[in-house]
């Protein structure tokens, strides 16, 4: 069985103290411990960004990738081997600005892996600039005049249809691990997003400011209703949910991939005669002379 | 002299001009003959004006003519634009109901051909199939050939269908016998009937050949020239385990395929240049992680858009340099149908091999053109995956370094999940253990370790291939698709008296230089021959080799070379 040192950290941590990430590693450590997984089994696929370095500081199979393009590298990841537990990280700005036609994508296909997104409302690597999450307001260099309209990026995922929709926070480290047990333990693809305050960068959305907002859902609350997941999922503000919004058990991509029925892709054997009865189909074959 | 009939038919989209070219192709292959064919067509899904051309001899082909002994007008358009093209003693076919040739220098072999089909199947719409059966019978071809490949070709929509196409092109078959016999030509024989002759276009040639080495995984976003490789592998793939996935774009296609390779799976992608342009970042991921990864790109008429449907060799620089920072990389351009499918299979070996991104440079043209070849040998295809652990080394393995150093630059290879090791890469500069570094002196050490992957692959690269002749004059230089047009217009020259090298590359880059150099240096002059306008083959060997070669031809209108204009350019270059 693995423990906590298990998964300690593989290099030197970068990120400001103080900073949320920190809570998600501990709370993502946590989670692995919990189910059981050994680092080997485990392939983290993260982008750029501060919450694309997540990978580095836990001991696992890394793939840290370009900025925006986390979940085509996982999904195809996931594919060639669906033994692994697949965990794709990233930031707001990766995952809903640059990376937002393959988060859609990731939604609607489906494929078994986990998907957590760091949500500061800022671009920190970058040096503080407005992200598609910032508040409607929100003053950077990029946006002197305020950032404007925010994406919902659980209301997205509701739309989607994706079949595991949560929202944590990375000061209440109880209750991330439990929901990142959960995505990953759910089939499908999971979505969580975390709340994480970036102190350097974002003086707007502080600790302070989302303890004083995040409540957790109701028990009586049924995130199998998707219309009103949808509507739980647009809210935010003076109050902001956390917990499982939205979960449905769609069929699971690769498992409806014929090519993975017998065992996964990298485990196949590669063989060239058996194309044959391709060439043969290819052929012309000459009438015989009946003359 | 080698014996040909060529054949063309024309229509509007839409009319079935590519299912009676295909068709014609497939019937005089299986007379024997050696065919090349290729297809002509706009993009659009009705109207227009689309034609295909067969080229049958008894002597093996590898480009078009411009002029035709038969002509099939489906449309009054075809005869208005082609009538020129028709030899001495030529043929048109058209449907006299509908079309007028009068006054048109060619034997005009009106057929009602709508009426026939009607008369003889009840039905107006096979009479394409009256077509195709004057257009064999005129040939000289009897009929049982035609008989069995629509048979075939028909298979899947079932009896009626098959029995009425048989009927319909008896009918014109018999029609044009009865009433044009003057018409009718020797047959072409077959010199040495060959069996085992397959029909296959540059796409499918390339599709089995990444299948037979072993591609588990595609990823393709749709775009002409290279559809049809994700489309066949995707149908074909599925019996033999091979997962292929239209993603949401190019850059999840790349970066899907990077994600594959990494897990460890023979991955690949295909696209035009415009996808490639937004892949050109996952190009140096590729690069950066080690990822082996195959890139087919179809070049096609850019920029932007282009001339969707046409052909280029307008991409050789942006595979060579595209992508941001410097990476290893190879750029592979086969020059035949027949060099699709081997070419495929080195493009794997040598990804993994080297563990770099592989680069297939086809075009519109070589994807669509379709030739008789001898089937390939499969017993011949060799895989070779590299420096990847085996599951028994990995059960030994204490720790792991994926980017280890090595004295060729390769590090050996780990799957992930074999054994307990840890795989770990990264896109920002790292050290050897994959982890993120910032430190000088571990950049330079990396950066020269994934450049030093270049020299083994330089050693081993194919040079390009070259037909020498004793005194030569002049050496033509080429690379990719344009090498059948180039070939038959060297042997064209030199029936008019002027001695001519050819040299057509293959394996492109990284550059073989070495080799360029003392082949360039046994003539005074080369002609670089290139389906682009600014001559980019041209100035990568001045770049790599010092040598300006004399001259260059250049095309850039969308269509490829035919050997006749590539023999008239040079006549007077040598002039
Ligand atoms: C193609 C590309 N564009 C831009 C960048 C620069 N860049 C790096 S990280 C980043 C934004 C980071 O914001 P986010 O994803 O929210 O991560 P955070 O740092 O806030 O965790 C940007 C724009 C890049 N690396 N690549
Ligand atoms: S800049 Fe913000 S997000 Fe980045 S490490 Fe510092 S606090 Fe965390
Ligand atoms: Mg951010």
């Amino acid at each position: 069985m693995a423990s906590l040192t298990d998964y300690g950290p593989a290099m030197e941590i970068q990120w400001c103290p103080g900073c949320g990430n920190f809570g998600i590693l501990t709370a993502m450590r946590r989670a692995l411990v919990a189910l059981g997984l050994e680092p080997h089994q485990v392939l983290m696929v993260s982008g750029i960004g501060q919450a694309g370095k997540f990978p580095h500081y836990l001991h696992s199979h890394v793939f840290n990738g370009l900025h925006g393009r986390t979940l085509p590298v996982a999904t195809a990841a996931k594919i060639a081997n669906h033994e692994l537990t697949v965990i794709a990280v990233g930031g707001d700005g990766d995952g809903y600005g640059e990376g937002g036609n393959h988060f859609i994508n990731a939604m609607t296909r489906n494929v078994n892996f986990t998907y957590m997104v760091h949500n500061n409302q800022v671009y920190a690597l970058t040096k503080g600039q407005a992200s598609p999450t910032s508040d409607p307001g929100f003053v950077t260099k990029t946006t002197p005049e305020g950032a404007w309209a925010p994406l919902r990026p659980l209301a997205l995922a509701v739309a989607c249809d994706c079949s595991f929709v949560a929202r944590s926070f990375s000061a209440d480290i109880d209750h991330l691990a439990n929901i990142i047990q959960l995505g990953i333990q759910h089939k499908g693809f999971a979505f969580i997003e975390v709340l994480q305050p970036c102190v350097s960068f974002n003086h707007v959305n502080t600790y302070e400011w989302y303890q004083k907002r995040v409540y957790k859902l109701e028990k009586d609350y049924d995130p199998t209703n998707r219309v009103a997941a949808f509507s739980k999922a647009l809210e935010w503000g003076e109050r902001i949910p956390l917990g499982v919004v939205y979960r449905n058990d769609r069929p699971v991509y690769e498992e409806q991939l014929g090519a993975l029925r017998t065992s996964p892709l990298v485990k196949q054997g590669l063989d060239p005669q058996q194309f044959e009865e391709l060439l043969e189909e290819l052929t012309v074959q000459p009438l015989k002379p009946h003359r | 002299m080698p014996a040909e009939i060529n054949l063309m038919v024309g229509g509007e989209a839409g009319q079935g001009v590519q299912t009676i070219g295909f068709i014609l192709a497939k019937t005089l292959s299986r007379a024997g003959l050696f065919v090349f064919a290729d297809q002509d067509y706009e993009s659009r899904i009705r109207g227009g004006h689309n034609f295909y051309r067969v080229r049958a001899s008894d002597s093996e082909v590898q480009a078009l003519t411009e002029e035709m002994d038969i002509l099939i007008a489906i449309d009054q358009n075809t005869i208005e634009f082609h009538h020129s093209e028709i030899r001495e003693q030529g043929v048109i076919i058209f449907d006299q109901d509908k079309v007028r040739a009068e006054g048109k220098k060619a034997n005009l072999l009106g057929i009602p051909l709508e009426r026939l089909s009607q008369e003889k199947t009840s039905n107006k719409l096979m009479a394409n199939s009256v077509a195709i059966g004057a257009a064999i019978a005129v040939g000289g071809y009897e009929f049982a050939l035609l008989e069995q490949t629509l048979k075939e070709h028909f298979a899947h929509l079932g009896k009626d269908i098959i029995d009425g196409n048989v009927k319909a092109a008896r009918a014109g078959y018999d029609h044009a016998r009865q009433q044009s016999p003057g018409l009718v030509r020797p047959r072409i024989k077959a010199l040495n009937q060959a069996t085992d002759m397959m029909l296959l276009n540059g796409n499918e040639s390339l599709a089995l050949g990444a299948m037979a080495a072993g591609c588990k995984f595609m990823a393709g976003y749709p775009m002409t020239p290279t559809t049809s490789i994700i489309e066949y592998m995707a149908d074909k793939g599925r019996k033999f385990n091979i997962v292929v996935i239209q993603p949401e774009d190019e850059i999840a296609a790349i970066n899907m395929a990077v994600g594959a390779g990494f897990a460890g799976v023979r991955a690949m992608t295909a696209t035009s240049g415009d996808g490639f342009a937004l892949m050109t970042e996952g190009y140096g991921l590729a690069g950066m992680t080690e990822t082996p990864v195959v890139i087919v790109l179809g070049q096609r008429s850019g920029p932007a858009v282009g001339l969707p449907t046409r052909t280029e060799q307008g991409e050789l620089g942006f595979a060579i340099y595209g992508g941001s920072g410097e990476f290893p990389r190879a750029v592979l351009a086969p020059c035949t149908i027949e060099d699709a499918f081997h070419t495929a299979v080195r493009a794997f070996n040598l990804a993994e091999k080297y563990q770099i991104p592989v680069v297939i440079l086809t075009d519109e043209y070589l994807a669509t053109s379709y030739q008789t070849v001898k089937k390939f040998d499969l017993s011949q295809v060799k895989i070779d995956r590299g420096q990847l652990i085996s599951d028994e080394e990995a059960s030994r393995l204490n720790g792991y370094k994926r980017h280890q150093f090595t004295e060729s630059g390769i590090s050996p290879r780990l799957m992930p999940m074999r054994g307990k090791a840890l795989v770990v890469t990264d896109s920002d500069e790292h050290d050897e253990t994959g982890h993120t570094i910032d430190d000088a002196v571990m950049r330079n050490r990396m950066m020269l370790k994934r450049l030093k992957k270049s020299d083994g692959l330089n050693s081993e690269f194919a040079k390009p291939r070259l037909y020498l002749k004793p005194d030569a004059e002049m050496t033509l230089v080429g690379w990719g698709s344009s090498f059948g047009a180039i070939n038959e217009a060297a042997q064209m020259v030199e029936k008019e008296g002027l001695r001519v090298n050819v040299m057509q590359f293959n394996e492109i880059w990284p550059f073989p230089a070495q080799a360029v150099t003392s082949a360039l240096s046994s003539t005074k002059r080369s002609v670089v021959i290139e389906n682009n306008a600014t001559g980019q083959l041209r100035r990568l060997i001045r770049a790599e080799t010092g040598i300006l070669a004399s001259g260059g031809i250049l095309k850039f209108d969308g269509r490829p070379f035919s050997p006749k204009q590539i023999a008239t350019q040079l006549s007077k270059e040598a002039a």
